[in-house]
């Protein structure tokens, strides 16, 4: 499918949210004036210089930006080929990358005068962080979580339930991300006067794909700009783990117009693709039509949708944005397959040379590097999206691992 | 060429000017395709019309539906499980037409099994069953290139949803490709949620007649006769889904099996729907 090389990769969606032949808006009549809503009032938020310098305000005195982009070294020494750089989004506040987003959409949702959060999450990072600016800007915050991901990430509910959020679990289908998408949009559909719904990732319909990537971009902005300063050149390639592909389309989105930048992303591959037990929707899944958007889904031949798996929560996912099924049909970007089995040992490898323990979602990213940093010269770089600190992974990591904590 | 390939726009407008004729409106019963069973499934299909179901509304089972409550989302799981899938729905479509001619079905459900199945075929296929028309929930007008338009120049209906946020500037959008008849979903919410009240009813009635001249039929928390009946003293039809589904739940036995009170119950409470509806205007 793929098609001649656009003159940027950086111009879409076009206006109905389309990224080539995915994205659109498929949702229920019900919801279709709220989503026309809200892209006016993200188009006018844009245009605003107050929104962007209130947005700035929040991003540097209460997440903590800019955070440093760190040179990997021991991991660099250990591997022996390509300099590893990490965006290290894992010291932002909360932990995780989740929380660009949501200071984005927060405000968004305050200039729009709604009065209710709803937000589903898997992990639990994107739940905190909407629990987090929820509590920051005084806003009543309801999750939705899948009961398997409640039961595997207990210290995330606990943290949303301290914040204040009230956190749903979710009994429906599968019990997992998905699941929990399916009910935070049955509660928008029912509660449209009031309530706005702070999506984690950059899917769903339009325009979230393109809000969230432009919140989440800040990480690529920066990215771009520390490499200079620390090389004075871009790096050979930007890697970073996808689950929806919210952290890899930030980082990814300001080198995509780079043609010396190679662009990968890395997948949940859970107990390998050939098992059918996984989360690797670009590699193994077809286009559908799924929570708004086309792009590539995990489903059987009748078009049912398949529950996915991994050892991260937050790559739980039969789905992806579309603007990466985008990126992968004209082949802009590359997206490779990592098993539980090698993130589980990329998390210990990061942990013990460079006393970073990383979550779950972007050991996955570490993993492929693993693979390809001493394939690559020594004056080669690589830069990946660190995108969340391990800390909420230990319990899982632990029983992997058959140690009892 | 059998009855089943006239074209389905003129089951549903004829079944619509004999209501007229009748000076009633329509109840329109909605089942899910394959719940508890294909075989039940089709055994309670048949025998709607003889109940008092006007016109037939047929969920195609899927996954993730998002815009269902608990019933219909059961009823989907439920079908799947028993093996239910895309093909099979169309031919108990195609059972049904073999001894019914007249009785309009409406295919209702997600995009996703369509897409993957492949529209063109999909419409062929459909239409071939004696299929009349389509509701596909996540496809607002936006989307009309998708399925909305080539299901039109087929020949069947593709009958939309509004809603209480569809307002005097998105009505034209939402009227404009569509046939049949016009479904009101009278509470935003989910399928099986609270119904609305009468004067809201009336209200919407007002604002989508200065639309379209289709029939209306409303629908979404209308569980009891008398509830039917008074949504049938406003509109062309009224329509009932998650309480004809909660009778197939209640019916099953301890395993989730049909049981020989299944087709009875869900033809039980349809018979009382149609009397409801039936004399309402008397």
């Amino acid at each position: 499918m793929t098609s001649s090389a656009p003159n940027s990769f950086r111009a879409l969606p076009d206006p109905d949210g389309h990224f080539g032949n995915f994205g659109g808006r498929f949702v229920a009549e019900t919801l279709m004036p709220l989503i026309l809503e809200l892209e006016q009032a993200y188009k006018d938020a844009k245009a605003d210089p107050a929104f962007k310098k209130e947005m700035d305000y929040y991003l540097r005195h209460y997440v903590g930006r800019e955070n440093p982009l760190y040179f990997a070294e021991r991991l660099t020494e250990e591997l022996g080929g390509a300099k590893i750089y990490f965006k290290r989004e894992d010291l932002n506040h909360t932990g995780a990358h989740k929380i660009n987003n949501c200071i984005g959409q927060i405000l968004l949702a305050k200039r729009m005068g709604k009065t209710r959060i709803i937000a589903e999450t898997g992990a639990g990072q994107h739940g905190v962080a909407t629990a987090t600016v929820c509590a920051r800007f005084g806003l009543p915050c309801t999750v939705y979580m899948g009961s398997k991901d409640i039961e595997r990430q207990s210290p995330n509910v606990f943290r949303m339930r301290l914040l204040g959020a009230e956190v749903k679990p979710v009994v429906s289908g599968s019990n997992s991300l998905k699941d929990a998408m399916n009910e935070a949009l049955r509660d928008w559909v029912t509660n449209v006067e009031d309530t706005f719904y702070i999506i984690g990732t950059a899917a769903g319909p339009h325009p979230y794909p393109e809000m969230v990537r432009d919140f989440q971009s800040v990480i690529g902005n920066e990215a771009r700009r520390q490499i200079m300063e620390a090389e004075n050149r871009l790096p050979d390639q930007v890697i970073a783990s996808v689950g929806g592909g919210s952290n890899a389309i930030g980082l990814f989105h300001p080198f995509l117009d780079d043609k010396g930048v190679e662009v990968v992303g890395v997948e949940a591959a859970g107990h390998g693709v050939h098992t059918g037990k996984h989360a690797a929707s670009l590699s193994a899944g077809k286009p559908g039509v799924l929570h708004g958007n086309r792009t590539y889904l995990l489903m059987d031949d009748d078009g049912q949708i398949k529950e996915a798996d991994s050892i991260s929560a937050g790559l739980d996912y039969p789905g992806i944005g579309p603007e990466h099924s985008w990126l992968k049909d004209i082949g802009r970007a590359r997206y490779e397959p990592i098993t539980d089995k090698e993130a589980l040992a990329a998390f210990k490898l990061c942990s013990e040379l460079e006393g970073i323990i990383p979550a779950l979602e972007c050991s996955h990213a570490i993993a492929q590097i693993m693979k390809e940093a001493p394939k690559m010269g020594k004056d080669k770089i690589i830069l990946m999206c660190l995108s969340g600190r391990g800390d909420k992974d230990i319990f899982t990591v632990a029983e992997a691992l058959g140690v009892e904590l | 060429m059998s009855d089943a390939i006239i074209g389905g726009q003129d089951r549903i407008a004829k079944r619509f000017a004999k209501l007229k004729e009748e000076g009633r409106a329509g109840l329109v019963t909605f089942i899910t395709a394959g719940d508890p069973d294909p075989e039940t499934s089709f055994e309670i299909l048949k025998q709607l019309p003889e109940a008092g179901a006007d016109i037939i509304e047929l969920g195609m089972p899927f996954t993730d539906p998002m815009a269902d409550g608990p019933a219909i989302q059961e009823a989907s799981l439920r079908a799947l499980a028993a093996g239910m899938h895309m093909r099979k729905t169309l031919s108990i479509v195609r059972g049904f037409r073999d001894q019914d001619h007249d009785t309009p079905i409406i295919l209702m459900g997600y995009y996703n099994p369509i897409y993957i199945y492949g529209v063109a075929e999909f419409l062929e296929d459909a239409r071939n069953a004696g299929v009349d028309g389509l509701i596909v929930v996540d496809l607002p007008p936006e989307e009309d290139a998708e399925l909305c338009i080539p299901t039109v120049e087929k020949g069947l209906s593709f009958i939309r949803l509004t809603t209480p946020t569809s307002d005097d500037k998105r009505l034209p959008k939402l009227v404009q490709n569509t046939s049949g008849f016009v479904y009101y979903v009278s509470v935003a919410g989910v399928t099986g949620a609270g119904s609305a009240s009468n004067e809201q009813i009336v209200e919407a009635m007002g604002r989508l007649r200065r639309h379209t001249d289709l029939p209306i039929a409303v629908g979404f928390g209308i569980k009891t006769a008398a509830q039917a009946a008074d949504v049938a003293k406003q509109a062309d039809a009224a329509v009932v889904g998650s309480a004809i589904v909660s009778k197939v739940a209640e019916s099953l036995d301890e395993n989730g099996k049909a049981t020989d009170k299944t087709a009875s119950m869900v033809t039980g409470l349809v018979r009382e729907l149609a009397n409801g509806v039936r004399n309402a205007r008397k």
